[in-house]
């Protein structure tokens, strides 16, 4: 691992500070990702900035129809938390599906949505809820953050304070994990907001998006069948070892109807 | 299940207590005083010829004591890495070797391809090194494919092409005679995926040279430290074989691939050497993809003909076997001797003909990993007799047993120069048949259609042949070295035993199953005796465990020791008793003459404190054994999967998995238990999910977990084991071994299993969702 | 950076380089070397120890980032003389072979049934999916999890 300065500021403002003032610094989160890509000599920041001191970013909180989950909040925080599980079980379900155990234990949302990595899972119930990012300047919307493979809304330097997930009638997550790696080929995410219905999709391509056509049907008919017919064009998608366009494309039509048949069922 | 600690217990492993506290000793928890760090300099290109080397930046910096190269190891007169077995082409001529230095010199030939080695006070120095490292290299076209590789640009400077040998086995000429007589002929294009092993300990070593004696350790992860040896002083010459001592500490799992005799190993030693102080080197995963010897890859065209009545009569079989970039220690064996004699299977089919292209691509050299050709040549019978019977519509299990060779035939001798001992091929079959409620399959497949799941079940019959043998025969064969094993069995003077083996373990429990054959044998109480193994200064010599071979080889050296030392006690005990030896009987420990009696303790502290002593007898109980075997041994077996296939994704549930293996006789019915499970669990790696991949460009794809899918505890069924024994003739424990057997029918059974629940498809290993996927019509 | 630790109830006082693993912290500082590294990635779940009383990949932490924490490792759980029920049950099932996935299986297998209420096989599995092992085939290891919340149940632990 090459060298680096650590640093842990007690407040966002002074990791704003910290960032702005580094040569070429990173934000630590859960470092899941950052941890394993340092070990591999794949990046040489030259200042790594922990924000897990920051005690403002951690933390869940339900009210006024939404879910607040603070950035530095570990995905086992989700998955484990009574009132996630009351207010959107679909969401602490996703997030129990993340990586494994010792991942989830360290793993932050806010790690994993700044990430974009187009595999992960937490993207796909970002665009699906309609969520709101909130970072330490502004708030951007769900359906704006998601750019491209590893690339989102954020400027540099902005931190992600926390996450607003609207509270839908119901939703349901399915997730066809790599079973090297166990993040997903494909995930989708189907969330039904008082008969408006809102499909997010991870893994198919570069970053995750809303699947329109999909929602369209859905919005027309809400059931399984209402998918039979759906062509899911596999335009941009990814391809490689893994699965091909074309099969994550069919992946995803799959996993979107086992969601709605999950979400009919709860 | 026998009680206690002898022959037949489920004794607890000894060796549990340290690596459960944590207390195990791995290399690389060891460190030796004025330790440096060594990082290797690797190829980034699959082909490509090396130009100027440029140390200079790299030396300038802290820490970085040293920088080797390829022409520096060479000009010391440092020897190509060897390949220990000479196979010969169909036309008699030698195979062709590419010389394999342990660093690059002109030429890297698959990435990963060690030419360089930078060492540092720390590993971050020279990590940070190797970085400043500035290699010329001029990019040559590499050849990827096996299946086009003969007629390939040649890869190596100087031969001819990439042919490395043309080999064939058994009767060409009837066998194709057979086949165009056959009343029904199957024919099959079947691949054997290349995996890559992944011992979860990675490769390390620590260097050690004392200048002022001369004397050379090695500390490493190996299989078979005397073996490591005897190479590194006979043929690398770093060190001479009475200078340089060998360690194996705790290794972590091998399967094959700690069999061999690598570069980095090599350099270090050397190097340690050249520097004047210990070096370390510990692989990262990525260096264990990219560098270990991977295993199998195999392309192959079978036909399999048979009679009217479902006879075989014939079974003809064309591989192209890939053999990487070079030949590693046993590569050109693997995918000769020990696949294409093992064609026969348990059938009495009378015409067999194989032949085997070796070729050289730019890929990691392939060698033995896990069953090592065996599995390869499983796959193919199993495949070519499940199609068969799907073809001609009959029940597989049935058109096996019609087949089998029966217990009346042995010894049975093959069509392709083996001759089997002993066995019960349809008692494993009936055996696994009722395990599997093979009756209830036709309701249970009508019960996952129900569920929108299609069920298949899939036979494998394999047979092995284990600790190859005897060495006179495998000599004459063109192996490099002798196939015995050496056992020694020291009687303390307080009655307690240590007992040296050349065998090691790395995994398989040596230190308790060893132990409890000394005890049953000389009647000593199991917790007296020790075992000791993996390293060349505490005992006299070795061959290291692989091929099953060690307790059918190495026990059975411990069994001649033991009747040895009890001969011996005899003439002491006959002393004592004042008769003569021949009137002494040995039994549970204790000597007896008449109503005289004396404890092989006893007799022990009379043979070191000699007051009263057979003049004519040296003092001391202390014997040694080395052991070579008459013959291979066969274990045999049934393994049935069942599979549900989901039609829509393609995903394949490997839902219940039975093995009946017959291992002969059975020290600890524990171990093999578990022996058994962990091959079976490769083997479905290798049937479901495992691929070692290459671009076109000779990067491989699948270097990391990340990437390389490997079998985790929810990708797995509780699996049914159970065994069936007809004892091996030969040896004097009966038995046969039990390492490989579990990846050597499982693939097969797997497969056979998918492609029954897809109305017979030839699906290809590994099945992945979308093979299957695609199989089942999606576009 | 300087930082302080307490590992298997001991504390330290230490000065750590900023980019020091917790996992060379734990085995190359302190010597505590049944924590084991199997790959770069973070899937191999050998180096897996308990942080705050929760099982983590001692390799995908920083040493700083466990700055004033309890760290508790394979060492730490039982001695040779006195095993953890887990680690009896390992033992007892034969849930190991060449040791080396050992340590962060049983630091794994703790945390999960600590956090669970009756495992069934299917859980074991699942919750496993942390850790690579190549020798058992999982079988036995599976097995002996249930085994030893069936002996941690009759523990208090």
């Amino acid at each position: 691992m090459y060298q680096f300065n650590y640093a842990k500021p007690a407040t966002v403002a002074e990791a704003a500070t910290l960032y702005a003032n580094a040569e070429d610094p990173v934000f630590l989160s859960g470092g899941q990702t950052l941890i394993p890509t340092l070990r591999q000599r794949l990046a040489a920041p030259t200042d790594v900035i922990d924000l897990s001191g920051i005690g403002e970013l951690s933390g869940i909180a339900v009210g006024d129809g939404k879910v607040t989950v603070g950035a530095f909040t570990r995905h086992c925080a989700v998955a484990e938390s009574a009132e996630v599980q009351a207010a959107i079980p679909a969401l602490a379900d996703l997030a129990g599906r993340i990586g494994d155990a010792q991942v989830r234990n360290c793993g932050t949302i806010g790690g994993s949505v700044a990430n974009s990595d187009p595999a992960a899972d937490y993207p796909a119930a970002v665009v699906a809820l309609g969520a709101t990012v909130r970072t330490d300047k502004r708030s951007i919307s769900g359906d704006d953050f998601f750019r491209d493979l590893f690339e989102t809304a954020l400027e540099p330097g902005e931190i992600i304070t926390s996450i607003e997930f609207p509270i839908p009638d119901r939703a349901a997550y399915r997730k066809f994990p790599n079973p090297a790696s166990r993040y997903a080929v494909v995930g989708v995410m189907v969330a039904d907001f008082g008969g408006n219905v809102r499909v997010g999709v991870t893994g198919a391509g570069p970053c995750a998006f809303r699947a329109r056509t999909i929602e369209d049907m859905l919005n027309a008919n809400l059931s399984t069948s209402a998918l039979d017919g759906v062509e899911v064009p596999d335009a941009g998608f990814n391809n490689d070892l893994h699965a091909s366009a074309e099969y994550r494309a069919h992946l995803v039509k799959v996993m979107a109807r086992r969601a709605v048949s999950d979400l009919l069922g709860a | 299940m026998s009680e206690g600690t002898g022959i037949g217990a489920s004794v607890k492993r000894r060796e549990d207590v340290r690596f459960l506290t944590g207390s195990g000793t791995y290399t690389d928890d060891l460190n030796q005083p004025g330790q440096t760090y060594g990082v290797f300099l690797r190829s980034p290109h699959a082909r490509a010829r090396i130009g100027a080397i440029d140390a200079s930046e790299a030396l300038a910096l802290d820490g970085v004591l040293a920088v080797y190269t390829g022409q520096d190891s060479a000009a010391d007169g440092l020897g190509d890495l060897p390949c220990g077995w000479l196979v010969k082409s169909k036309d008699g001529s030698d195979m062709v070797s590419a010389p394999r230095p342990p660093l690059a010199v002109t030429q890297v030939n698959y990435v990963g391809e060690p030419y360089g080695l930078v060492v540092g006070e720390t590993l971050a120095a020279a990590q940070q090194g190797a970085e400043l490292v500035m290699t010329d290299f001029t990019e040559l076209n590499p050849v990827v494919d096996p299946a086009s590789a003969a007629d390939s640009e040649t890869i190596h400077e100087g031969l001819d092409s990439n042919v490395v040998y043309d080999w064939g086995l058994g009767d060409e000429e009837a066998t194709d005679a057979a086949l165009a007589g056959a009343a029904h002929v199957t024919q099959l294009d079947l691949s054997n995926n290349r995996l890559i092993p992944n011992a979860i300990e990675p490769r390390a070593a620590i260097g050690v040279y004392e200048a002022a004696s001369g004397d050379y350790t090695l500390y490493a992860t190996t299989q078979n430290p005397h073996l490591e040896r005897l190479v590194l002083a006979a043929f690398v010459q770093v060190a001479p074989e009475h200078k340089l001592r060998v360690v194996a500490p705790d290794v972590g799992g091998g399967f094959g691939s700690k069999i061999f005799i690598y570069p980095e190993e090599t350099i270090v030693l050397w190097a340690a050497g050249k520097l004047g102080r210990p070096i370390k080197w510990t692989a990262h995963r990525y260096e264990s993809f990219l560098a270990d010897a991977h295993g199998r890859d195999h392309i192959t065209h079978a036909q399999l003909g048979l009679d009217r009545d479902g006879r075989f009569v014939a079974l003809k079989v064309s591989t192209t076997a890939n053999i990487g970039a070079y030949l590693s220690t046993f590569g050109s064996s693997v995918p000769t001797f020990l696949y294409g004699t093992l064609l026969a299977g348990q059938y009495k089919t009378p015409n067999i003909y194989v032949e085997t292209l070796g070729v050289y691509t730019n890929t990691c050299p392939v060698d033995a990993y896990r069953g090592a050709g065996r599995p390869e040549a499983t796959f193919v019978v199993e495949r070519m007799v499940e199609t068969a019977a799907r073809e001609l519509g009959r029940d597989p299990a049935e058109l096996r047993r019609l087949n089998m060779i029966q217990p009346e035939d042995f010894p049975y001798e093959t069509p392709v120069a083996l001759v089997y001992d002993t066995g019960d091929y349809e008692a494993s079959l009936d055996k696994a048949l009722e395990l599997a409620d093979y009756g209830g399959f036709e309701a249970r497949r009508r019960e996952s259609a129900a569920a929108g799941k299609r069920r298949g079940v899939g036979f494998a019959c394999y047979i092995e042949a284990c600790g190859i043998a005897p060495s006179q025969l495998a000599i004459s064969l063109g192996a490099g070295v002798g196939l015995y094993e050496s056992g020694e069995i020291r009687i303390n003077p307080t009655g307690s035993v240590s007992v040296f083996t050349g065998a090691h373990s790395h995994g398989q429990g040596h230190e308790t199953t060893f132990a409890q054959v000394v005890s049953d044998k000389l009647g000593i109480p199991f917790d007296d005796i020790e075992i000791v193994h993996g390293d060349s200064g505490r005992m006299e010599f070795g061959l290291g465990t692989y091929g099953s071979r060690s307790l059918a080889v190495g026990g059975s050296a411990l069994i001649v020791a033991a009747d040895k030392i009890i001969a011996k006690g005899k003439k002491i005990a006959a002393h004592m008793m004042e008769t003569t030896d021949d009137n002494v009987d040995f039994e549970d420990g204790t000597f007896s003459s008449g109503n005289q009696q004396a404890t092989i303790q006893e007799v022990a502290f009379a043979s070191y404190v000699p007051a009263d002593y057979p003049e004519d007898l040296e003092p001391g109980l202390s014997e040694k054994a080395f052991y070579d075997p008459k013959n291979f041994t066969y274990p045999a077996g049934t393994h049935i999967a069942e599979v549900e296939v989901d039609e829509e994704t393609g995903e394949v549930d490997l839902v219940s998995f039975v093995a009946v293996d017959d291992f002969g006789e059975i020290i600890n019915p524990m171990i093999v238990d578990g022996q058994v499970h962990g091959g079976l669990a490769q083997g479905a790696g290798q049937a479901l999910m495992e691929h070692g991949r290459y671009d076109d460009y000779g990067q491989l794809q699948t270097g990391s977990y990340m990437d390389y899918c490997m079998p985790r505890a929810d990708d797995l069924p509780d699996f049914v084991v159970d065994t069936t024994v007809t004892a091996c003739t030969h040896n004097p424990l009966g038995v046969k071994g039990c390492g490989e057997a579990g990846a050597i029918g499982s693939p097969a059974a797997i497969i056979n299993a998918i492609s029954d629940a897809l109305d017979g498809h030839n699906i290809a290993m590994p099945a992945t969702s979308e093979q299957v996927w695609r199989a089942l019509g999606g576009k | 950076m300087n930082m302080t630790i307490t590992v298997n109830g001991a504390s330290h006082q230490l000065d750590v380089p900023d980019n020091e693993l917790l996992v060379d912290l734990l085995r190359e500082r302190l010597r505590l070397t049944g924590t084991h590294v199997g790959c770069d990635t973070s899937q191999c779940g050998a180096c897996t120890v308990h942080l705050d009383g929760r099982a983590v990949k001692s390799c995908s932490l920083f040493a700083a980032q466990a700055d004033g924490g309890s760290v508790t490792t394979i060492e730490g759980i039982g001695t040779p003389g006195d095993l953890h029920p887990m680690q009896r049950a390992f033992r007892e099932c034969h849930g190991l072979q060449c040791g080396f996935c050992t340590p962060g299986m049983i630091m794994r297998a703790i945390d999960l049934v600590a956090r669970s209420d009756g495992l069934d096989g299917g859980a074991v599995r699942d919750g496993l999916e942390g850790n690579l092992c190549r020798c058992t085939g999982y079988h036995n290891i599976v097995h002996a999890v249930l085994k030893g919340q069936e002996l941690m149940g009759g523990n208090d632990e």
